[in-house]
């Protein structure tokens, strides 16, 4: 299997969706999809970028003033 | 019928919250942060949404930092217990509601309690507030206008003062949030509570409290809050801290509703329609020989909240009358603030209390005043009526 895509994972749904909002407004394509088991084992969700573009949500994140638990291959 | 009682709760709706909720219970239904679901999720954005308007409504830049509560009581117990300890000391005003002083007479006497006194009219002085500082200060807590007669405190000299001296600053916006501009940042203000189901035209079972970044609070429940769940400590991040359990979905996607309708028709637009109805409502009540108003008297002072007596007609015979002959509803009695009553001499017989709200007409007031007037003559007759009878003895 390979890495297309990476799950970025937040403290709550409520930053997961919060931080869906912003970064669909800051143009990018993000996906909210229940969190892998493998990841975490909260009842939520995270989002799923293309992991090639996870250096620019990170930047995205962090202009925002979102943080995030981790940027993490799928 | 004429509803005058907005202060107790907002009634009707905007049809677009009946609407929202509705639609919530049929097409969404699921629990929020629980579940991965495509339901789920569109649950989690209802609430954030609502989470959102309520930041844009207050100016608040991070939303996460509102967390809902059942009500502004939870929110302002909330506050009360979660922030105080031994020997902390607190200041709050003579005009509160019991959610503010219930709370607080129960941590008596570990936990000092400074009533500054308003006036009669429920006038607080900012300078009282600053005399009133000790060394263990802790908490200065008000509420933005009194349930009773509408005052509005000056909260945004307090907030300067509180910020000053480094003194935590929480303000209880039951009577005001949706119906007079509030900016936590130019009042300076530390923790806000409001409730969704007065201006904000939300549904009974909603209000929140936004906590601003820095302010450690003890929450007043843990549960499950869907996150951190491999632990069994309450997570310390907002909102999860303080929202554990399922909230009030369908009530949040009312309460999200209705803010937007705040947004949209503007607060601004809000505070001139009941400002002007306020203003009719006092110049009228006025006028009507045996009835006596209570307040500054000026509406631009207060909110639209007013409280009157009528010389020798019982208060409760009043809000019968009104009821019963004129479907005009409004509350009587302490208001659940009996010390508001102390303050302006009202008590312990309190007062009739009317309160317009946006969807109140000018007709409507007219009409109250038709009443109010009917009643007064009725019971200046049956005082004449008693002389009589005494006279005859």
């Amino acid at each position: 299997m390979t890495d297309r895509y990476a799950a970025v994972l937040f403290p709550s749904v409520s930053a997961t969706l919060r931080a869906e909002k912003l970064l669909k407004q800051a143009g990018l394509a993000v996906k909210v999809v229940p969190v892998p088991r493998q990841l975490s084992s909260d009842c939520g969700v995270c989002l799923r970028i293309e992991a090639k573009m996870a250096a620019t949500v990170a930047q995205a994140l962090d202009a925002a003033g979102l943080k995030c638990d981790g940027i993490h291959p799928i | 019928m004429i509803y005058l009682d907005n202060a107790a709760t907002s009634w009707p709706k905007p049809e677009s919250v009946y609407v929202a909720m509705d639609r919530f219970m049929r097409e969404v239904g699921a629990s929020p942060g629980r579940s991965g679901h495509r339901l789920a999720v569109a649950a989690g954005r209802i609430v954030l949404e609502t989470r959102e308007r309520l930041a844009e409504l207050f100016g608040v830049a991070d939303p996460l930092r509102i967390v809902f509560t059942l009500n502004v009581t939870e929110a302002l117990n909330l506050v009360i217990r979660g922030l105080l300890h031994d020997g902390d000391h607190v200041i709050t005003s003579s005009m509160e509601h019991n959610s503010v002083m219930r709370p607080l007479r129960a941590l008596e006497p570990a936990v000092e309690v400074s009533v500054v006194p308003c006036s009669t009219e429920g006038v607080l002085d900012p300078d009282a507030v600053a005399a009133a500082i000790r060394p263990n200060t802790k908490l200065v807590i008000l509420n933005h206008a009194s349930n009773v007669v509408g005052t509005l405190l000056p909260v945004a000299e307090v907030g300067a003062i509180a910020r000053r001296r480094g003194i935590v600053f929480a303000v209880d916006a039951a009577q005001t949030a949706g119906a007079y501009p509030i900016d936590v940042e130019a009042i300076n203000v530390d923790l806000l509570g409001f409730t969704g189901h007065k201006s904000l035209f939300g549904p009974q079972g909603t209000g929140g409290l936004f906590i601003r970044d820095g302010i450690e609070l003890e929450p007043l429940k843990r549960g499950g809050t869907g996150s951190r769940s491999e632990f069994e400590v309450q997570p310390d991040f907002l909102p999860d801290c303080y929202e554990s359990g399922t909230p009030n979905t369908v009530g949040l996607a009312g309460l999200g509703a209705g803010v937007a309708f705040v947004l949209k028709e503007g607060v601004a637009d809000i505070r001139a329609h009941e400002l002007a109805l306020t203003r009719q409502l006092i110049d009228s009540l006025h006028s009507i020989d045996g009835v006596r108003v209570y307040g500054t008297g000026d509406a631009q002072r207060q909110v639209a909240v007013v409280s009157f007596t009528i010389d020798g007609v019982s208060p409760s015979d009043v809000a019968e009358w009104l009821d019963e002959d004129y479907e005009i509803m409004c509350r009587v009695g302490l208001h659940c603030a009996p010390r508001a009553h102390r303050t302006i001499g009202t008590f312990p017989q309190g007062t009739i209390r009317l309160s317009p709200g946006y969807f109140t007409t000018e007709a409507d007031i007219a009409r109250c005043v038709v009443a109010v007037a009917a009643i007064a003559a009725r019971g200046r007759a049956a005082a004449r009526f008693e002389a009589a009878a005494a006279g005859e003895d």
